[in-house]
């Protein structure tokens, strides 16, 4: 779970590396970087929610 | 006076940030580990650097040195430094590379110092001192490259149309946030200290031990946040030396209005001003205003303090009680979400077409390449050399156990001492 949050941080930030690198205009590239925000957002959360459960695990 | 001298004399001042970042940490510590984290930020800022001079410039680099660069759809885009490690060929003579790698020094002791708030009374002296070697040797210097030494995030504005690129002033991003991500990533690592949840999850409070430490340390880091931000903003942004004035008003005016908003938000909540959380309050606005602190006016420089002090506040809360992380400092809600939403502001408020969708993206490579690298980097060195205290040491307090003597001698007294164990 822990890994599958991290990755899904990298692929958004993969997303925005691609949507400044190949798109060309400003609008696309808006939207694109937005999809790849929001897909760390997801990983995050998968992330925090993962050190809870570890937490929560321990006592 | 010339620009570069200016520059210098300002950068002299920002040791002082660092001073009063070790004053917080320690003041919002245990009183048995206040030695201990004083000595830890004194070892940290040399660790840091250390590290810097041995390889970190070498892959930050400048925007007037070598780097490696990758060609993407006909967009030449800058992604890592090619400089010598050791600064071998770079002239110490007053140039503004010269300077460069100066503040950038002073820059990585800044970010290094930011974790030990939210390791406080757990982190080793060896750990903390091996991951500022990490920070301030890889992951300081990569981000920074890609902000200040003419990387892609720089290059947004020219290849894009985005604004000037992702700005950064004084370092909210490169300094602040990647400091307090690292923060995140050791807490996490760490765990909690003994005593801080109950076995339900119910947190308990474990105050500062000396709230005076705590609000010197906040003048303190005033002055080395002004020089920091006039630096900053002279050297990697060309600001005439006249305009320093208003980076001035503007960060004063940003950490005082966050002060004054957490301390009128606590006072609603909590029916009294909570001193602890003012003073992350005003570093949180100082860590906030420094981006955009040469490109704003000075009420944009309010409103971005005030929305920091109160996220700060909040934030502080959602750490500790939602996300159950220990962070005695405040260093993730004060650097970290201050650091971010001091760049998303600095977007917002430039009034430069597509500057937020730069920023934005500057937000998504600390979210997506910093964190998890300098969390991956601080497991792996986890695994090798364990980062947190034995549970004794805990017990006994960081000054006795790890460094033999206390840093209050005449007052050895701890309540938990006299409880049933």
């Amino acid at each position: 779970m822990e890994l599958a949050g991290f990755l899904l941080l990298v692929a958004g930030w993969a997303i925005v590396l691609a949507a400044v690198a190949v798109l060309k205009t400003v609008p696309l590239e808006t939207v694109f970087i937005l999809a790849g925000v929001a897909t760390e957002v997801v990983g995050l959360v998968l992330v925090i929610r993962t050190h809870l459960a570890v937490r929560s695990a321990r006592g | 006076m010339n620009a570069m001298a200016l520059c210098f004399l300002f950068s002299l001042l920002v040791p002082l940030a660092g001073a009063g970042l070790a004053l917080i940490n320690a003041g919002l510590g245990r009183s048995r580990s206040a030695a201990h984290a004083m000595l830890a930020s004194l070892a940290i800022v040399g660790v840091a650097a250390l590290a810097y001079f041995a390889c970190g410039f070498a892959w930050q680099g400048s925007t007037e040195l070598p780097a490696h660069a990758v060609t993407v759809a006909g967009k030449t885009w800058n992604w890592l430094a090619a400089v010598p490690f050791f600064l071998r060929g770079i002239a110490l003579d007053g140039s503004p590379l010269s300077i460069a790698v100066w503040l950038g020094m002073l820059g990585a002791g800044l970010a290094a110092l930011i974790p030990l708030g939210s390791g406080a009374d757990r982190w080793r002296l060896g750990a903390s001192c091996a991951s500022a070697a990490l920070l301030a040797g890889f992951t300081y210097p990569l981000f920074t490259h890609w902000v200040w030494g003419g990387g892609w995030l720089a290059q947004l504005g020219p290849h894009n149309g985005l604004g000037r690129g992702f700005l950064d002033a004084g370092g909210s991003s490169s300094i602040q946030a990647v400091g307090g991500l690292t923060a995140l990533s050791i807490a996490w690592i760490l765990g909690p200290r003994r005593g801080k949840y109950a076995p339900d999850g119910t947190p308990s409070a474990i105050p500062g031990h000396n709230a005076v430490l705590v609000l010197f340390g906040c003048l303190a880091a005033l002055m080395g946040w002004l020089g920091l931000n006039c630096a900053g903003s002279i050297l990697y942004y060309g600001l005439e030396p006249g305009r320093t004035v208003l980076v001035a008003v503007n960060t004063l005016l940003g950490a005082a209005a966050a002060a004054l908003a957490s301390a009128a938000f606590t006072r609603t909540r909590f029916g009294k001003p909570d001193a602890s959380l003012v003073a992350n309050g005003w570093v949180g606005g100082l860590a906030a205003g420094s981006a955009g602190c040469a490109f704003m006016q000075p009420m944009a420089a309010v409103v971005t303090g005030a929305a920091a002090g109160i996220l700060v506040v909040f934030s502080v809360e959602w750490i500790e009680l939602r996300l159950a992380v220990d962070d005695p400092g405040g260093a993730i809600a004060v650097h970290a979400m201050g650091g971010i939403w001091g760049v998303l502001a600095a977007g917002l408020f430039t009034g430069r077409s597509g500057q937020f969708v730069a920023q934005l993206a500057g937000v998504a490579t600390l979210l997506g390449f910093v964190l998890p690298l300098t969390y991956g980097l601080n497991r792996a060195l986890d695994r090798f050399y364990r980062q947190r205290v034995a549970a004794e040491g805990e017990r006994r307090g960081m000054d006795l156990f790890e460094l033999g003597a206390g840093a209050y001698p005449e007052f050895m007294t701890h309540t938990e001492d006299f409880s049933q164990r």
